[in-house]
């Protein structure tokens, strides 16, 4: 086995440890610390995605030794480095770009919490991508929980602490039925880990005992993280949440935190109900139906909004519903849409917010849209990263955009019955997103009605534009270097699928 | 069927107290409120845990007499479940308390829906900042 199977361990572990050190150190060395664990987190899961390249095999790592039943395991396939590398590298884009408003936000002798917030989030996520383990699996969804509630929080204004309790309530009941999920779960199967419980599960179906446990167990796990990753109608706190957060916080939370129940929501279905059990169930209709609305009101209510971050709040609701819609589509087509728009979408919406705060900073501090008019043409990076990011939300080719709604359409056009219901929802959602994203960039370049606030101090600029060039740049290759990391994904959901 | 409900009272008892307290958190509007019925329902889950997780005559697996027929233990797992479970529950309460308290300062309300009129009219006047 290569030594580098022993990478994502370490890298949980090393994240748990920063994360206390953090904690006594000052806010500037601990920020330093949290950017330099997710780079290194970053390249250390590209090594280990090489590692199982090369092999062509996942590889299970035992902890401590101990074999199942006993232990807990790590699943180490192809998938999973992949998004570990892709998370950690977008949260270190997001500290890098949020730099500025970091310093602003945060009171100075209490900084340095946040950024023990930021490395507990780096190791729920890593834990959350990696585990075999359903109830570390729910461990660390709660820790992700707090840790996110706490980057919230730490803007200390009344809007941000109400948007915290919203977020925690809408989270804790989205925790509370996924873990009455799984307790029914090893009520029916007396097995936590996921290979065992996929084949207790598969022998419970085959035998057709326990049928409505089995069914309410599949229902409480998938509506869970649903509602704790904003799926319609439980989208309402994000535009609060989003909105007044410090725009470093709105990228990791609409960006990876809801990215990474979604991830640990697939691995369950593929590694935990399998894929018969779970499209059998009736379940993935639910989804598709919620998906729809999600992506229909999400774009609705974002055209309503005049407050460009609430906009882009409710814009993520309606990605959310992409996401939802590829898994609610088919099991092997449209979870690989699905993979592919967490992707989109974790690479773009950090973009669009950390680009939309250095824009309203231009305007005074204001987020609405009228007193924007203009500001793209003074802050001419900001203004085209915003561009950019806003033509692959909309889906023009050459992005990341383009090829999920592309891949979208296929997986829908693989089925019988969901093929008009999807390319329509897919045009309309088309035609809504580049309504308030066109509105929202022509206003940008419009003629300024008025004087501009002096420029904010430039500290934190070069540290936006080391950001918004890699966000721009990952963006692109992606879009349009797709079909490498298409077979690499699709050949990770068949390693992924394989019980170990 | 009226035998197999008496046989899972337990059960059925923790799913009745899980409805309680999901719908407490759901539609109370006051914070305090909120927060117990989060407790209600995950005590729930655990009462669940507990009471499939315990045999009736059996004990916890630590040999004291040289014993070690399978038949007269019980599987620890669930025990160590609703423990991990009990401490999650604890940090997130004690979260949401220390939230509590911050917004009655800076409010003087716990009612939910109040609060957010008052932080919508504040920002009505501060002009979208």
């Amino acid at each position: 086995m290569s030594f580098a199977f022993n990478f994502p361990l370490f890298s949980i572990l090393a994240s748990l440890i920063c994360s206390v050190v953090s904690s006594m150190l000052n806010g500037k060395t601990a920020r330093r610390l949290s950017m330099a664990l997710t780079l290194a987190v970053s390249v250390s899961s590209l090594a280990v995605l090489q590692a199982v390249r090369r092999s062509g095999e996942a590889v299970v790592y035992l902890m401590g030794h101990y074999p199942h039943p006993w232990g807990n395991e790590l699943q180490i396939g192809l998938v999973e480095p992949l998004f570990s590398a892709f998370f950690s590298l977008i949260l270190f884009l997001c500290l890098l770009g949020g730099k500025r408003h970091l310093i602003a936000d945060l009171e100075p002798e209490k900084s340095h919490f946040y950024f023990v917030m930021v490395d507990l989030v780096q190791a729920a996520l890593l834990a959350l991508v990696y585990t075999n383990d359903i109830f570390t699996g729910y461990v660390f969804i709660e820790i992700c929980t707090i840790a996110s509630c706490g980057l919230l929080m730490i803007r200390q204004i009344g809007r941000t602490t109400l948007a915290s309790v919203r977020y925690m309530i809408f989270s804790l009941i989205g925790s509370g039925l996924f873990l009455l999920g799984v307790v029914l779960l090893y009520n029916i199967t007396g097995q936590l880990l996921m290979p065992s419980l996929q084949q207790a599960i598969a022998l419970l179906a085959e035998s057709g005992q326990y049928h409505i446990p089995l069914m309410s167990s599949v229902c409480l796990i998938t509506m869970g993280l649903a509602i704790k990753s904003g799926l319609f109608p439980f989208h309402f706190w994000m535009p609060d949440t989003y909105g007044y957060a410090t725009p470093c916080s709105s990228g990791i939370l609409s960006g990876l935190i809801s990215k990474g129940y979604i991830f640990f929501l697939i691995k369950i279905i593929f590694r935990v109900f399998g894929t018969e059990v779970f499209y059998g169930s009736g379940m993935q209709n639910a989804l598709y139906v919620l998906a729809l609305c999600g992506i229909v009101f999400g774009s609705v209510s974002a055209i309503q909004e005049n407050n460009i971050f609430r906009m882009l709040a409710y814009s993520s609701a309606a990605q959310i519903g992409y996401i939802y819609l590829g898994l609610g589509i088919s099991p092997v087509l449209g979870t690989l849409a699905a993979l592919f728009q967490i992707l989109t979408h974790a690479a773009t919406k950090p973009a669009l917010f950390l680009s939309a705060s250095q824009l309203c900073d231009a305007a005074g501090g204001s987020k609405r849209f009228h007193d924007l008019q203009g500001v793209g043409r003074r802050c001419k990076l900001a203004g085209a990263a915003f561009t950019f990011a806003a033509l692959s939300m909309i889906g023009v080719p050459l992005t990341m955009g383009f090829m999920s709604k592309y891949l979208l359409a296929m997986a829908a056009l693989d089925t019988s019955r969901k093929i008009v219901l999807t390319l329509l929802v897919l045009a309309v959602s088309t035609i809504l997103n580049t309504f308030y994203f066109a509105r929202t960039i022509i206003r940008l370049y419009n003629q300024p009605n008025g004087e501009f606030s002096p420029a904010a101090s430039g500290v934190g600029q070069r540290s936006y534009t080391l950001a918004a060039i890699p966000f721009a740049l990952l963006n692109l290759t992606a879009g349009i270097f797709t079909s490498p990391l298409l077979s690499l994904l699709e050949h990770g959901l068949e390693l992924f699928e394989k019980v170990g | 069927m009226l035998e197999m409900l008496w046989n899972s009272r337990i059960q059925c008892a923790a799913v009745i107290l899980f409805a309680v307290g999901f719908a407490t958190l759901l539609l109370h509007h006051n914070l305090i409120k909120k927060i117990i019925g989060l407790n209600i329902m995950d005590t729930a889950t655990y009462l669940f845990l507990t009471s499939i997780g315990y045999i009736e005559g059996r004990t916890a697996p630590i040999i004291v007499d040289g014993s070690t027929a399978m038949e007269r233990y019980v599987n620890p797992t669930p025990a160590g479940l609703v423990l991990t479970g009990i401490v999650v529950s604890v940090s997130v309460t004690a979260l949401m308390l220390s939230l509590t308290i911050r917004l009655y300062q800076r409010y003087h309300t716990l009612d939910l829906d109040e609060i957010y009129m008052i932080a919508q009219q504040e920002q009505n006047q501060e002009g979208g900042k």
